[in-house]
């Protein structure tokens, strides 16, 4: 066995939020010298996308998450907007706007975007294995999704994640 | 200190100054210096994690206002 680490992730969620950890953690373990792989199963496969605006934020049933403006005088900033549940889900639009505040967010803090985070991580030479069975139990098809991954089931990530030093669920 | 390459990384939020180091010295050759300055308070700790884990030499790092500098030897 040769002595490179290695990491592997299963990236399981499909929303703008979870789509962080799985592409900042990939980047830097490749930057550190792992050779890493990512195995994208379930509502995951929407981080495989060519087109990656459908990925948003839901407040919605989400305690944790603050609502802070991105913009205006910074007492204005400071305040959250949190809103009970039912008025949430009343709203029209509401994921589009929160999604929106977000990526503005993220913009001011200098935070890669994540079509920027998963190209980083293709340079890196990061492996994306894409869940066969889900693609054709959510009816997908192969063209939706970027070129360069590949396409295989649970034995294809224990084949690399039976080896490796890290293994995370996402 | 004397270097051979300089990385603006400031602005930046983690991985990415992380990532452009990594990057830049690839194109660094081996005990080539690069100064890399960043804004992140992140990267201080990341920094010397990351010299630790790939072998290339933090030789200073030195901290100004809200700025870090840091000089990294490449391996």
């Amino acid at each position: 066995m040769d002595d490179q680490k290695k990491m592997a992730i299963i990236a399981t969620k499909g929303t703008l939020d979870w789509a962080y950890p799985p592409f900042i953690l990939a980047s830097t373990a490749a930057a550190l010298g792992y050779e890493t792989q990512i195995f994208f199963t379930f509502y995951g496969l929407q981080m495989l996308r060519k087109d990656l605006s459908g990925l948003k934020v839901s407040p919605l049933g989400n305690p944790g998450m603050p609502m802070k403006m991105p913009f205006g005088p910074k007492w204005f900033r400071g305040i959250n907007w949190n809103m009970p549940n039912a008025i949430q889900s009343l709203v029209p639009g509401y994921e589009i706007v929160a999604t929106a505040l977000m990526k503005q967010t993220i913009k001011n803090n200098g935070v890669a975007s994540i079509p920027e985070l998963r190209e980083l991580c293709q340079e890196a030479e990061v492996k994306f294995i894409a869940c066969q069975m889900t693609v054709e139990l959510f009816g997908f098809d192969h063209s939706e999704f970027i070129d360069g991954i590949e396409y295989g089931g649970a034995a294809t990530f224990f084949e690399f994640a039976g080896e490796t030093d890290i293994c995370l669920y996402i | 200190m004397d270097f051979d390459k300089e990385l603006d990384a400031r602005g930046l939020n983690c991985p990415l100054p992380i990532l452009r180091c990594k990057k830049a010295l690839n194109d660094c050759t081996s005990g080539q210096v690069l100064k890399i300055v960043s804004t992140d308070p992140g990267s201080v700790k990341d920094f010397a994690a990351f010299a630790k884990q790939t072998g290339n030499e933090l030789l200073a790092s030195a901290e100004a206002g809200s700025e870090y500098t840091f000089f990294i030897k490449k391996k």
